[in-house]
């Protein structure tokens, strides 16, 4: 198999060159084909299908929908099945990237501009041109190539039309899990993250164990503090205790966590960072109201309450008024 | 007298770095060598004369690893500087003060990841803890705090709340630093512009912050060489001078989570950084030309304008509106598309950007580079520098 350096010079070589001679529309304009096409899509406009209104509109007869445009000059089934003799370089890259490991496409980008309306007989022509072939992408889908095209569509006086850009993305799908691998347990809903415990914090979540929310107190100065600490910054006392807060607090900050998507978190979800009445700060969900509805200053009183069906946490819900 | 021994002591002589990808395709020790030899070619200085590396704490790539790499023979100093992209200019504190106290002649500071195709900071720190901090963390892990777009954005909204700052002002940032990454081709969004109303259809991150408030996350590698001042005037390659460079932690600092300090809307250790650099170099904030700040979220922008002083508490998204971030503006900032807009290497490619505007070599050139200041990462206890003409 060619190298990644090889693959990228072959490919860049195309970039600016057009993708074969012009290809002419097998059928001129005409009514039958709009007709189907307005059937197909379910547009009802009559300037497309109606000859006496299409006389009296600003047309002054049919027209056909523009954005039919690529319609006229699509090859059919003939697509499906491209032979050796086809000239279109589209497929010779597709077949270099394939041969080279990405024999993926999935199309990504499509965008149009109409310059005119079409009219029946007009007879249409386009003519496509590599414009960018970016280098080694990694995509969600997988690794690879995006290849960029513009088609210059025109009339058969070669005035243009209109045009149209067109991205694809060749690409080494990346590995899906087998089917053959144990399907996970769906019986148990992933979890919340649990607090890593230690000296200087187990005592609080065993707090909330017990259904208090506690705040930690230095037994020489009482200065509170939260995150607790092993020593008081106030006094350098090592000797504490703790208060059992009430609860109640009012909302100091808050933030609405929409992405990343992490298992155990419904989302969208509020955290705030929760200013108690004791005076100190922590952060916890509110919940009880839509996280819109949140704001600084609200205020808030605290529920001890399930998680999940070993975890307990602080919930925060609006306060009765 | 004040004595500044760290004054203008020491400059950057070469900076060196990789392509910026999402994908690099090899180790985070090859983008460091890469880096390092990149830097090191820049200078003009050989391997074998380096003496000192320092990196980050945060860095997988050992001393010992870069220097076996690169064919750098033996080490006088090595060090390495904590907290995440507050870092990102305390490895030049590190290495000025190296070259300065002749512990070592010439240091090299560098940094590489694959922080895109690898781990990725986005995923925070919902995957497994190993670190010492880890009971730091218990206060926000169960509550779904795990990100950092989510702690930047406790501060945010507590912040634009005080000030009557809105998403368009955040807006102002994010556009101002895309019309520079517009023209350098190496930045992520090259050749893309941002409008205001493109930034507010983008999607919530973490509400009040949306997508284009967030850099990227990238593969890359930066590297920086470091020598005597004395000796940087003898060398052929420009050098970038260091006038004043300081770190600092604020009172009552968390990583990343400093929300218990009476007030959370401005940054305190920032505000230290900035007098000490200021004191250092004898300078005040009308001297800086220009200013790389670091900008892995757009509110930060807002806040280290404040504690720089261009402007006064509460008024950055006054400041930022009338295009003074840009080129022609009263303070051209992140001249090469910042960490929003060209790509997000820990604050390290904001420190090449930082050399180019002294040397005047940027894509983006301001008129005015005699003074220019870079600074490092926010919310966590961090650094700054103020570079001038050697």
């Amino acid at each position: 198999m060619m190298d990644k350096a090889e693959l990228e010079a072959r490919l860049s070589a195309y970039v600016g060159t057009t993708t074969g001679p012009p290809v002419a529309a097998p059928d001129a304009v005409n009514e039958a084909m709009i007709r189907h096409w307005c059937e197909a899509l379910g547009d009802r406009l009559p300037v497309y299908t109606d000859a006496d209104t299409a006389r009296q509109s600003v047309h002054g007869g049919i027209v056909a929908p523009p954005t039919m445009l690529q319609a006229w000059i699509l090859r059919g089934f003939s697509m499906a099945s491209p032979s050796d003799e086809d000239k279109d370089a589209q497929v010779e890259v597709g077949r270099l990237l394939a041969a080279a490991g990405y024999p993926s496409v999935v199309a990504t980008n499509c965008e149009q501009e109409y310059l005119r309306y079409l009219r029946p007989g007009d007879r249409i022509f386009a003519e496509t041109v590599f414009e960018a072939i970016s280098g080694q992408k990694a995509t969600a889908l997988g690794t690879g190539y995006f290849i960029d095209t513009r088609t210059t569509f025109r009339d058969e006086r070669g005035e243009s039309v209109g045009w149209m850009t067109f991205r694809i993305l060749r690409f080494k799908p990346n590995q899906v899990p087998q089917a053959a691998s144990p399907a996970p347990s769906t019986s148990q809903k992933p979890r919340r993250l649990r607090p890593p415990l230690g000296h200087d914090n187990r005592w609080w979540w065993e707090g909330i164990e017990a259904g208090e929310i506690r705040i930690q107190r230095c037994k020489r100065c009482a200065t509170l503090r939260h995150p607790p600490r092993p020593m008081c910054g106030t006094c350098q006392s090592i000797e504490w205790d703790w208060i059992v807060s009430q609860g109640a607090g009012s909302v100091y900050s808050h933030v609405v966590m929409h992405h990343p998507p992490v298992p155990g978190y419904d989302l969208p979800l509020c955290v705030a960072l929760i200013e108690l009445d004791e005076g100190t700060r922590l952060v916890a969900n509110v919940i009880g109201c839509p996280p819109s509805q949140v704001r600084i200053g609200m205020r808030v009183q605290a529920r001890i309450e399930p998680a999940d069906d070993e975890l307990r946490l602080p919930f925060f819900y609006p306060a009765a008024t | 007298m004040n004595v500044q021994p760290l004054q203008d002591a020491a400059a950057i002589v070469g900076i060196g770095q990789t392509e910026f990808s999402k994908n690099s395709g090899r180790s985070e020790l090859q983008l460091a060598a890469e880096a390092v030899r990149a830097a090191l070619a820049d200078a003009g200085i050989e391997p074998k004369e380096v003496d000192g590396l320092t990196t980050f704490t945060m860095d997988t790539n050992d001393e010992i690893e870069v220097a076996r790499s690169v064919g750098i023979g033996d080490l006088t100093f090595f060090a390495r500087t904590p907290y995440g992209g507050g870092a990102a200019i305390g490895v030049i504190l590190h290495a000025a003060m190296a070259v300065a106290s002749g512990v070592a002649n010439c240091v090299v500071v560098y940094r590489a990841f694959n922080e895109r195709s690898g781990r990725r900071y986005s995923t925070g720190v919902s995957e497994p803890l190993v670190t010492a901090d880890a009971i730091h963390w218990s206060w926000y892990m169960p509550f779904g705090l795990l990100t950092p777009a989510s702690w930047v954005a406790m501060y945010s909204q507590r912040y634009m709340h005080e000030y009557g700052c809105t998403g368009r002002d955040l807006a102002q940032v994010a556009v101002s630093t895309r019309k520079h990454a517009v023209h350098n081709p190496n930045a992520f969004f090259y050749g893309r512009a941002l409008t205001v109303e493109e930034h507010q259809a983008s999607r919530w991150i973490a509400e009040p912050l949306r997508l284009f408030d967030c850099c990227q996350e990238s593969d890359g590698g930066c590297a920086q060489v470091i020598v005597p001042a004395r000796r940087a005037r003898a060398m052929k390659a420009k050098g970038a001078l260091i006038r004043g460079v300081a770190q600092a932690a604020g009172r009552d600092q968390e990583n990343m989570t400093s929300f218990y300090r009476p007030s959370i809307s401005y940054l305190p250790e920032m505000d230290l950084v900035a007098k000490q650099t200021y004191a250092m170099a004898g300078l005040a904030p009308p001297d800086i030309g220009a200013a790389i700040l670091y900008d892995a979220f757009t509110p930060v922008v807002l806040w280290q304008l404040e504690s720089w002083g261009f402007c006064s508490r509460g008024e950055a998204k006054d400041f930022v509106r009338d295009g003074n971030l840009e080129l022609g503006g009263a303070l051209p900032c992140n001249t090469h598309g910042g960490q929003l807009s060209e790509a997000y290497i820990h604050g390290m490619n904001g420190v090449n950007e930082g050399v180019r505007l002294i040397r005047g070599t940027s894509v983006n050139q301001p008129k005015k580079n005699e003074h220019v200041l870079v600074t490092a990462g926010v919310g966590v206890p961090t650094s700054g520098m103020i570079l001038g003409q050697l």
